[in-house]
C-alpha cells in the first residue's frame, strides 16, 4: 500500500508536512527558543546555565524567598520549581525582559526602585521587581496590605523602600496609561 | 602605558600617562601606624600604589573602588569621595570595582591598595584618610596643565563640574588636559585637600552605581560569572564538621548523563577554621548545575559523628547557665572600674535579670559559590569575599603560585554579614578545580549553608546592678557566657573575648564601680564573625536592663537612661578615643520627641527605647508596638544615628533603615538550633526572615549633620532594635521577654 501511494504524484495541496520536532518551544522575553535538553530541568537552571540570562537568581531549592520569580504568562512564577516539560508555548517574562524594548526605556517599576533606593545588595531585587510587576498587573492601584502579600524574603532590609517603590510605581503608571 | 614617573619613596602618588592621552594617579597607601596623620599631610608616610583614577581623552573618568561591595552602598561613596576631591563631573564617571591589587615583592605578597576589606564598618574611616589624595593630586595636575592654554598662573583657576575654569569664564574640560597632566612633575610637597565648604558631592544624596544594572538583571555577581567550558560542582556536607565518610556509593550519581566526577575532601585540621574545607565533604562534578544537583542528590553518603555529635544548643545554655551561677572565675575578666563589692553593701535596690539570646546563621541571598580557572603558572579567581586578601591567602597555600600568579576578581556581593571573612568554600573551589582540567563554579545549594555556617554563638547574659538611694547605678555587675568566635583562630587565648564583647560597651565608663566578666563556652559547633558583634547581643541585654532598672524605680526610662548618661561630657574609652556623652544624649532625645515619648505612660501602643555607641558612632531606636490578642504589631521605628560627617544621606538612610529591619527580623523570628551535633535549619521555612507583612510599614531614619571624621554605619543601625522592641513590648504586654527570637518567647509566656 505505502508503495501504491509513494508511485502516485502527489498534490500540492496534500503536502502538509508535520515534522517531527522534539523538545520544548517557549517565548522569553519575546523571543522564541526551543528546549531539546531534559525536559524535568527546572527553568532557573535553563535560564542561567543554557541561555546565561543571569538575573533571575537562586534563592533555595524551594523557591521561597522569591528570587527566582519570573513572569509565566503573566503571573509570578518560581522558576527553580517549575520544569521545562510545563512551559510549553508559555510566554516568560525575565527581569531582563521588563524593560521596555521599543524605547529602550526602564519600566516606571524599574524606575521607582531606583528612585526609592529600594536595593540593598541587590540580589534578591530581580524578585521583588517580578513579585510587584504581577501585583501591578492585578491592582492597580495597591494599598499596604496588598503589598504586604508580596512573597519575597531580603537579609538586607529593602521592604520599605520597595513599599515606598511599587506605590510611586503605581501613580507613575496611572500617569502613563492618562497621557 | 608609557611614561612612568620614577618618584623617590617620599612622593605619595604616582602618575601615569595611559593609552590615548588618559591621565591616571595611583595613591600609596598609608601604613597602619600613621593612621592619626592629619590629612593635610598625607604623602609623608606613604608608600604604595594602585590605580584609583582614571581620566580619559573624551572626559570620561574612570574611578577604582578597592573595597568589596556587599550591599552597604561602599562602591557608590568611596567614589564620590575621590570625585569630590578632584571636581569631576559625577555623570561623567564610571565606578570600576577593583579586584586584589597584590604585587611580588620577593615571593611575598605586597598589597596594592593597603587594605582591602567590605562590609565590617571601616571602609569609609579609611577612605577619608586615604582615597581624597588621588582626587586631590588628579585636580592638581589638571589645573596646572591648563596653565599654557589660558595663560592664568594656578592660583587663579578653579574646577568645577570635569573643567578648569579661568576668571574670565574660559573653561576646558578635563579629558582634553589629560595627556598633557600626565606629563606634569608631581607637587614637591603636599598639597592641600578641600575644605568643606567646597564639598560638592560629599554630603549630596546619591544613588547606587549600580542601581540601573541592578533593576534590569545586568549586575554580575560572582556565581552570574562564567568561563567557557566550565564545570559545576554541588558539595554534600557532613553534618558534624569534625565527623568522617564512612560509606560513599556514588555509583548512581556517575550514572548520570553529565556528571563528570565525584570527589571526596576533607578539612586539614592543621588550619584554622575558615581557611580550610569546612566538613568533610563529597563534590559532584558535572557539565551543568543541574546535572551536579541531581548527582548530589544520588550519592548514597553514610557519616559518623565526631566529638560534636553529642552537642546541643540546649546544653550548651545549661552549661553557660551554670557557669555564671556558679564561684568559677571568669575565662577573662573585660574591665573592673571601682569595687563592686563593696558598693553592694552600699544597696538602696538590687535588680537582677538574665537574657538568653540564640545561635545565628550568617542566611546571606547569594549562595556560597565560587569560580576557579587554574592552568600551570596562574590562578584566576571570582571570589564573593569581603576579604580578598584572605581569599589569596587561601589560594596561594593550595597552589603555591607567586603572589602575582593569583588573580582575584571581586564582583558585587550578595551579602556578606560576616560570612564571607571566612574563606572555606574558596579552598573547597581550588582543591576541586586541581582534579579537573577546566575552570570549575562551585556551588553550595541553600540546605548546605544553612547546615554549614561560621554561625553566631547563643549567649547567656547574667546582669545585676546597684542602684544607690538618689536612683543612680552604683554598680553594674555584668557576666556573659558564651562560644568565641575567634577560638582556634590564631587569637592569643585572653583576647578571644574580643568577639563577644567589648570593653567599652555602655554603661562601661558611666557607672562608677562597673565589672564585665566573660565565661568561654566550649564547643565544637563552627563560629565565625557576625554582623555587629560583638555589639549586638550586649546591646539587647544592657537596653533590656536599664529598662528593667527604671521599671524596678517606677519611672521613665527615658529618665532613667538619661540620669544614667549624665552631663554632656568625654568619657575617655579604654584603648584611646572617648564617648561623647552629648552626641549620645542627643540621638536618644531626638528619636524621643519623634516619638512621642511624652505619651509613654499613656499611650496604649508600647513604647520602647534604646541606645548605643561604637565606632565612634551614636545610635538610638525607639519603637511602638500595638498588640491584638497574639498579634504584634510593630506601628512605629525611628531610628537617630550620628556618624560625624555624612557622605550619602541616601545610602546612610537606606544602610540605617535595612539594618534596623534586619535587626528586627532577626530579633523577632531567628535561632539556629543544634541537636545531636547537627543543626535543624536547612530551609527559608525553617529559618524564617520576616516577611513584609511582619515588618514596620516605615522606618523613620534620622541622621545627625556632623563635622567629624566620617564613622561607619554599615551595622550601626542594628544593637538598638532588639532592646527597643523588647522594651516597647513589655510596655505593651506587661511582659518582660527575656528570650530571643522574641515571637516564640512571647507566644510563650502569654
Amino acid at each position: 500500500m505505502a508503495q501504491d501511494h509513494a508511485a502516485l504524484p502527489s498534490k500540492a495541496a496534500d503536502i502538509t508536512p508535520t515534522p517531527v520536532r522534539p523538545g520544548i518551544d517557549l517565548q522569553i522575553n519575546g523571543e522564541a527558543f526551543h528546549h531539546t535538553g531534559d525536559p524535568e530541568m527546572p527553568l532557573l537552571w535553563y535560564l542561567r546555565d543554557v541561555l546565561r540570562l543571569n538575573g533571575t537568581k537562586y534563592g533555595g531549592e524551594h523557591g521561597e524567598g522569591g528570587a527566582d520569580l519570573v513572569l509565566v504568562n503573566g503571573k509570578a512564577t518560581s522558576a527553580i520549581s517549575v520544569t521545562m516539560s510545563k512551559l510549553a508555548d508559555k510566554k516568560i517574562t525575565t527581569v531582563e525582559g521588563l524593560t521596555d524594548r521599543k524605547g529602550a526605556g526602564l519600566h516606571p517599576l524599574q524606575q521607582a526602585f531606583i528612585d526609592e533606593d529600594a536595593i540593598g545588595c541587590g540580589y534578591c531585587t530581580p524578585g521583588w521587581l517580578i513579585a510587584s510587576m504581577d501585583l501591578l498587573n492585578r491592582v492597580k492601584d495597591p494599598s499596604d496590605n496588598d503589598i504586604d502579600t508580596l512573597p519575597n524574603l531580603c537579609r538586607c532590609g529593602c521592604q520599605t523602600r520597595v513599599r515606598k517603590a511599587v506605590k510611586r510605581a503605581a501613580a507613575a503608571m496611572k500617569q502613563g496609561a492618562k497621557a | 602605558m608609557s611614561g612612568q614617573v620614577k618618584l623617590s619613596r617620599r612622593r605619595f602618588l604616582q602618575v601615569l600617562a595611559g593609552t590615548a592621552g588618559a591621565l591616571i594617579v595611583g595613591i600609596r597607601t598609608v601604613r597602619a601606624a600613621t593612621a592619626q596623620t592629619p590629612p593635610d599631610m598625607l604623602g609623608d608616610a606613604l608608600y604604595d600604589m594602585g590605580v584609583y583614577v582614571r581620566v580619559d581623552a573624551d572626559g570620561t573618568v574612570l574611578i577604582g573602588t578597592r573595597d568589596p561591595e556587599t550591599g552597604t552602598g561602599v562602591a557608590t561613596s568611596l567614589a564620590r569621595i575621590i570625585a569630590d576631591e578632584m571636581d569631576a563631573d559625577w555623570q561623567r564617571v564610571r565606578v570600576l570595582p577593583l579586584g586584589l591589587g597584590v604585587a611580588d615583592d620577593n615571593g611575598k605578597p605586597r598589597w596594592l591598595y593597603g587594605q582591602q576589606v567590605g562590609g565590617t564598618g571601616n571602609s569609609m574611616p579609611r577612605a577619608w584618610r586615604d582615597l581624597r589624595s588621588a582626587g586631590a593630586l588628579a585636580r592638581w595636575l589638571l589645573i596646572r596643565a591648563a596653565v599654557p592654554q589660558l595663560g592664568v598662573p594656578p592660583e587663579q583657576l578653579r574646577t568645577e563640574q570635569g573643567a578648569v575654569i579661568a576668571p574670565d569664564g574660559r573653561r576646558i574640560g578635563y579629558g582634553e588636559l589629560a595627556a598633557a597632566a600626565a606629563k606634569i612633575a608631581l607637587p614637591p610637597g603636599p598639597i592641600s585637600l578641600k575644605t568643606p565648604d567646597r564639598y560638592t558631592l560629599i554630603g549630596k544624596p546619591a544613588g547606587d552605581i549600580d542601581a540601573r544594572a541592578i533593576v534590569t538583571g545586568q549586575t554580575p555577581y560572582t556565581f552570574d560569572q562564567h568561563f567557557g567550558e566550565m564545570l559545576v560542582a554541588v558539595l554534600a556536607h557532613c553534618p558534624w564538621p569534625d565527623g568522617q565518610l564512612t560509606g560513599l556509593d556514588s555509583s548512581a550519581a556517575l550514572a548520570i548523563k553529565g556528571v563528570v566526577k565525584v570527589i571526596e575532601l576533607k578539612p586539614d585540621p592543621k588550619l584554622p577554621p575558615g581557611q580550610t574545607v569546612i566538613a568533610p565533604a563529597v563534590a559532584v562534578i558535572a557539565e551543568n548545575t543541574w546535572v551536579a544537583l541531581q548527582g548530589q542528590r544520588a550519592l548514597k553518603l553514610t557519616w559518623k559523628p565526631g566529638a560534636s555529635g553529642s552537642e546541643s544548643t540546649a546544653a550548651l545554655e545549661q552549661q553557660a547557665s551554670a557557669l555564671l551561677d556558679s564561684d568559677a572565675a571568669p575565662t577573662t575578666r573585660v574591665r573592673d572600674d571601682g569595687d563592686v563589692d563593696k558598693a553592694k553593701r552600699k544597696a538602696a535596690r538590687r535588680v537582677e535579670a538574665t537574657y538568653y539570646q540564640p545561635w545565628l546563621a550568617h542566611a546571606a541571598s547569594e549562595p556560597m559559590n565560587c569560580l576557579v580557572r587554574l592552568d600551570k603558572t596562574s590562578a584566576t579567581l571570582y571570589v564573593p569575599t569581603q576579604s580578598p586578601q584572605q581569599a589569596w591567602t587561601v589560594v596561594q597555600r593550595l597552589t603555591g603560585f607567586a603572589p602575582d600568579q593569583i588573580d582575584i576578581r571581586v564582583p558585587r556581593i550578595g551579602g556578606g554579614y560576616g560570612r564571607r571573612l571566612d574563606h572555606d568554600y574558596v579552598a573547597e573551589a581550588v582543591l576541586l578545580a586541581k582534579e579537573v582540567d577546566k575552570p570549575l563554579q562551585l556551588f553550595w545549594p541553600r540546605d548546605e549553608d544553612l547546615t554549614h555556617d561560621f554561625y553566631r554563638s547563643g549567649s547567656v547574659h547574667k546582669f545585676s546592678a546597684i542602684i544607690d538611694a538618689k536612683r543612680h547605678v552604683l554598680a553594674w555587675n555584668q557576666r556573659v557566657a558564651s562560644a568565641s568566635a575567634l577560638t582556634n583562630r590564631g587569637v592569643p587565648s585572653d583576647h578571644v573575648w574580643t568577639s563577644e564583647v567589648s570593653a567599652n560597651q555602655l554603661p562601661a565608663g558611666l557607672v562608677p564601680n562597673y565589672r564585665s566578666d566573660w565565661f568561654g563556652l566550649a564547643s565544637s559547633l563552627p563560629r565565625g564573625p557576625h554582623r555587629g558583634m560583638p555589639d549586638v547581643t550586649n546591646a539587647f541585654a544592657v537596653g533590656s536592663f536599664i529598662d528593667e532598672i527604671a521599671h524596678s524605680l517606677k519611672e521613665d526610662p527615658l529618665v532613667t537612661q538619661l540620669r544614667l548618661i549624665g552631663e554632656p561630657r568625654l568619657v575617655p574609652l579604654q584603648g584611646g578615643g572617648a564617648i561623647d556623652t552629648a552626641r549620645l544624649i542627643n540621638v536618644l532625645k531626638l528619636v524621643a520627641d519623634r516619638i512621642n515619648w511624652k505619651d509613654w505612660l499613656h499611650s496604649v501602643n508600647g513604647l520602647g527605647i534604646a541606645c548605643w555607641h561604637t565606632g565612634g558612632a551614636y545610635v538610638a531606636h525607639a519603637i511602638e508596638v500595638s498588640m491584638q490578642g497574639e498579634k504584634l504589631t510593630i506601628e512605629r521605628v525611628v531610628c537617630a544615628v550620628d556618624v560625624g560627617r555624612v557622605i550619602n544621606p541616601m545610602g546612610l538612610e537606606g544602610q540605617v533603615a535595612g539594618a534596623t529591619l534586619d535587626a528586627l527580623s532577626t530579633a523577632l523570628n531567628l535561632a539556629i538550633t543544634v541537636k545531636d551535633g547537627k543543626v535543624q535549619q536547612s530551609t527559608w521555612k525553617d529559618y524564617q526572615l520576616a516577611s513584609m507583612a511582619q515588618l514596620p510599614r516605615t522606618v523613620e531614619v534620622i541622621t545627625v549633620p556632623g563635622e567629624g571624621d566620617p564613622a561607619g554605619a554599615s551595622f550601626l543601625a542594628m544593637p538598638t532594635v532588639a532592646p527597643a522592641l523588647a522594651n516597647a513590648v513589655f510596655r505593651v504586654s506587661a511582659v518582660r521577654v527575656r528570650r530571643l527570637p522574641l515571637m516564640k518567647e512571647l507566644l510563650r509566656l502569654l
